[in-house]
């Protein structure tokens, strides 16, 4: 065959060569594009279903606090003002708006506007500052759920009146209200500062917040020293023989065991042997602890293994011993990375749900735990037990409990990169 | 008290630490010579006292409990102790919330605040039994210590080789985690198999878990045929696949082969981004946004899909899984050894020519690994089926189907309100051995081939 011919076949071929190889490029960008995509309609359908539920409609309201509701016996006795009539005061209040309104029937629809917690708001400011009783005063009261979707446009009016939860009259209502200026969307202070309720514009995500918090300190307080200290001894001291290997074998798979049979560790082993209570911040710390300690350990010893040996020979060679060699040589160098790394494994704990679930913490708890051994919520257990919820008022709630969720991940991942960034020595 | 016992150690600890230093110290000025630095004697000194007072206390947190219970046992009347187990169990209760002033019932007996009383007094006892005992002990190890600090004795070793068995325990417990997970779902699932035939869990073709409220009532038996949740699990999982494993090979090819420095710093934390999002957040992001549309697109092309469809819950599973097998075959084609890719352009070959018949048939093992790994995942993976995939059990093979899974069913059989012991919440601890011998046996397979393509070209 002479030169010439082969260039032939060469240059024949090359226009669909250089044409496949193009098409494999776009192959790759377009596979970058859809992971991309997904993405953005990710945070754009969790932002715009729950970007609304950092407000909440609240109406103002003359409040008459008068003695006669709270206290008609004038005893100035806390214990009694506790049980003055307040949610009376409150419908009072809408009342006087509506003269017109009439029948008991109607008042009830009136009264339904306002939130059940409205009563409970004011109680806690009598009980604040007593001086406040015989008053009148205007305050920003919350109104109910259903009152708050229509506001927000998440109901639609021209549905026949009974596949709504809201009824024509009390649209109508609304919409006077409306015209007279006195229904405002405010910051939702309720979605901070108060535990989980049946009442979506009652529910707040405090409860979980402090649990998570707590479950994540004991999961740090466990894992952490733990992992370290077997990531240095298999760094620094492990002979090589079968029986490491197959401490290196448990840790891999370890990593990689679902979450959820760690979720029936806990409870067969804390719970039903041990008997410890259900649903507490303890437990689910040990769990989430047994789950970060594979991952601290690999991520430690990627990091001790990245210091290099001139460190130690140096140290051992001016006469240090092995152990302090380690604590005051290596271990100093090699912490910002294995902090980084086990902030990330404590971010994964901080998203994990099924094992909690597991171990009960999917019960209805209102009140904020106080110690680690209280029934307590978590953040993305609050997220789940939420999307259960049928009513719509939830489903803004949710997406706003998972758009704090994320913004605390976000927050622990940059701190993780920003230790990186700062403390990371490169050899 | 168990708080109050451990502060008080700690400040023990902390006093013999520097009583043992300054005496240290002292032998150092005496002799001119000590061995090893005086904080070793310090530390020396209160390891031994603190050792076995954590011994006793640790005794006490495990038993006094039961010995406390089985004592007040013994001193309630005789008609009393002959009751039923859950009835003696209800009194002792309610003794106990009495002695601690919590709201009881203090009708039940005649002598219950008697009994509640001799329980404090109990109580009482054993904790300043505990106290001194433990106190007096570690006195007397410390003394010992104390009187065996000399200046040639070598108390760094000690410490050095006290710290060197607290790092190689630490490594043990990850035996001991692996063996606690075993044994505790490898006993709970053979009481379930004394109850049910294991070849009829593992193969019975249909699974109703139900069980009787009362006896002789039609269907009580329940079925434990694990078949529709084993055929779910891999239907929803090879949807997740068939999106993921393109996608994320096409990108790891993309972003080690073509993409300059600049797309890499900007592409890689977007995908990082998405292997940061919970899982439960997946979940919902399929409840409230894919099947909808899903079902949408369905009935525009006259397909009835139903709304917890494996198809939805795969492909968002699929999302989820996108950065794993990206950065995994990520790494593996990048430790294909440049001399490969530079003999193939030499040939001639074009660069998708290259990584179609040389890198990739070189990174195949790696890639297989990476893929089984995400396999793994997707089976494991609890939270997106739990919210989104169905409950009954079909045996279908159909995407456009609800089908369930077997974390969905460990998740439902575990979180109603049942006796520990029915069949039906054994069950769950059968389902989970079977999901955790599946997952390890794939990891095994998983790790092994990536570890051995690791070591073909290092």
């Amino acid at each position: 065959m002479n030169k010439s011919s082969i260039t032939e076949i060469v240059n024949k071929n090359l226009k669909t060569r250089y044409k496949k190889e193009a098409r494999f490029k776009r192959y790759g960008q377009f596979s970058i594009f859809v992971a991309i995509i997904f993405l953005v309609i990710f945070f754009t359908s969790i932002i715009s279903k729950g970007y609304t539920a950092f407000n909440q409609a609240e109406i103002r309201l003359n409040i008459n606090l008068g003695y006669e509701y709270i206290d008609p016996d004038r005893t100035g006795d806390i214990e009694e003002i506790r049980y003055g009539d307040f949610d009376g005061i409150v419908y009072e209040a809408i009342y006087k708006l509506f003269p017109e309104v009439k029948s008991r029937a109607d008042k009830r629809e009136l009264r339904e506007l306002l939130s059940s917690g409205a009563g409970i708001k004011i109680q806690r400011l009598v009980i604040e500052d007593i001086s406040l009783i015989g008053s009148q005063i205007d305050l920003w009261l919350p109104l109910d759920d259903e009152v708050d979707m229509l506001l927000k446009g998440n109901i639609d009016v021209n549905l026949p009146e009974g596949s709504r939860r809201i009824s024509d009259l009390q649209v109508s209502f609304v919409k006077q209200l409306q015209e007279q200026k006195i229904i405002e969307n405010k910051f939702n202070t309720t979605l901070f500062t108060s535990g989980d309720s049946r009442e979506s514009e009652q529910a707040g995500i405090l409860g979980a917040l402090v649990g998570s918090a707590l479950m994540l300190s004991i999961t740090f307080m466990i894992a952490f020293p733990l992992g370290v200290a077997a990531a240095i001894y298999l760094e620094e001291f492990a002979p090589k023989n079968r029986f490491i290997d197959f401490i290196e074998i448990n840790i891999n798979n370890l990593a990689a065991v679902p979450s959820i049979i760690y979720g029936l560790l806990g409870l067969a082993v804390f719970i039903n042997y041990l008997g410890m209570p259900r649903s507490a911040p303890l437990v689910g710390g040990l769990v989430l602890a047994l789950m970060t300690f594979p991952v601290v350990i690999i991520a430690s010893r990627a990091s001790l293994q990245s210091v290099p040996p001139s460190i130690r020979d140096a140290a051992l060679g001016v006469g240090a011993s092995k152990i302090q060699t380690i604590f005051d040589h290596i271990l100093p160098l090699a912490l910002p990375g294995i902090l980084t790394g086990s902030i990330i494994g404590m971010a994964r704990a901080l998203g994990e749900s099924a094992p909690l679930i597991m171990i009960g913490m999917v019960a209805f708890v209102v009140d904020i735990p106080s110690s680690p051994l209280d029934s307590s919520a978590a953040l993305p257990v609050q997220v789940y037990l939420w999307a259960d919820s049928p009513e719509r008022g939830f489903i803004e709630k949710t997406s706003a409990a998972i758009m704090v969720l994320l913004a605390f991940l976000l927050l622990m991942n940059s701190l993780a990169i920003w230790l990186r960034n700062k403390y990371e020595i490169k050899w | 008290m168990f708080g109050f016992l451990f502060i008080i150690i700690l400040l023990f600890c902390l006093a013999i630490f520097f009583i043992a230093k300054r005496h240290a110290i002292n032998i150092k000025k005496q002799n001119g010579f000590l061995h090893s630095l005086p904080k070793y004697y310090g530390f020396y000194a209160s390891l031994w006292f603190s050792i076995p007072t954590l011994c006793i206390v640790l005794l006490y947190s495990l038993f006094a409990e039961s010995f406390v219970t089985s004592n007040l046992v013994n001193s309630l009347p005789e008609n009393i102790k002959n009751l039923s187990d859950n009835e003696l169990t209800l009194v002792l209760n309610n003794i106990k919330n009495l002695a601690v002033g919590n709201i009881s019932d203090s009708s039940s007996f005649a002598g219950i605040q008697q009994a509640a009383d001799f329980y404090n007094a109990q109580y009482d006892l054993i904790d300043s039994v505990v106290l001194y005992s433990s106190l007096i002990l570690g006195l007397l190890t410390f003394i010992y210590a104390y009187r065996s600090i000399t200046a040639t004795y070598r108390a760094r070793n000690f410490i050095e080789n006290a710290i060197h068995l607290l790092f190689f325990s630490s490594a043990l417990v990850a035996i001991f985690v692996t063996a606690g997970i075993l044994l505790s779902v490898l006993f709970e699932a053979l009481r379930f198999f004394e109850v049910i035939n294991f070849s009829d869990f593992l193969f019975g073709l249909s699974w109703s878990p139900q069980m009787a409220i009362r006896e002789g009532q039609v269907g009580s038996s329940g079925l434990f045929g694990a078949m529709p949740l084993f055929a779910g699990t891999i239907l929803i999982s090879l949807i997740a696949l068939f999106l993921a494993v393109p996608i994320g090979l096409l990108t790891a090819i993309y972003l080690s082969e073509y993409a300059d420095t600049k797309v890499r710093v900007i592409t890689k934390p977007i995908l990082e981004i998405l292997s940061g999002i919970p899982t439960v957040v997946y979940g919902f992001f399929a409840v409230v946004t894919v099947a909808p549309l899903i079902r949408h697109v369905g009935s525009l092309v006259g397909l009835d899909i139903a709304s917890e469809s494996a198809l939805g819950v795969g492909l968002v599973m699929g999302i989820m899984i996108i950065p794993l097998v990206s950065s995994l075959s990520d790494d593996v084609i990048s430790s294909v050894p440049q001399s490969l890719r530079e003999g193939s352009y030499g040939l001639g070959a074009t660069k998708s020519e290259t990584i179609k018949k040389v890198i990739l048939p070189a990174a195949l093992p790696g890639i297989i690994g990476g893929i089984l790994l995400a396999a793994s995942r997707a089976i494991g993976e609890t939270m997106i089926v739990v919210m989104a995939a169905g409950l009954s059990a079909k045996l279908s093979f159909n995407p456009i189907d609800a089908v369930t899974t077997v974390t969905v069913q460990i998740v439902t059989l575990l979180t109603g309100d049942q006796e520990f012991d029915s069949p039906k919440t054994l069950a769950a601890f059968a389902l989970g051995l079977t999901l955790f011998v599946f997952t390890l046996f794939l990891n095994f397979i998983a790790l092994k081939i990536v570890r051995k393509y690791r070591e073909q070209y290092e």
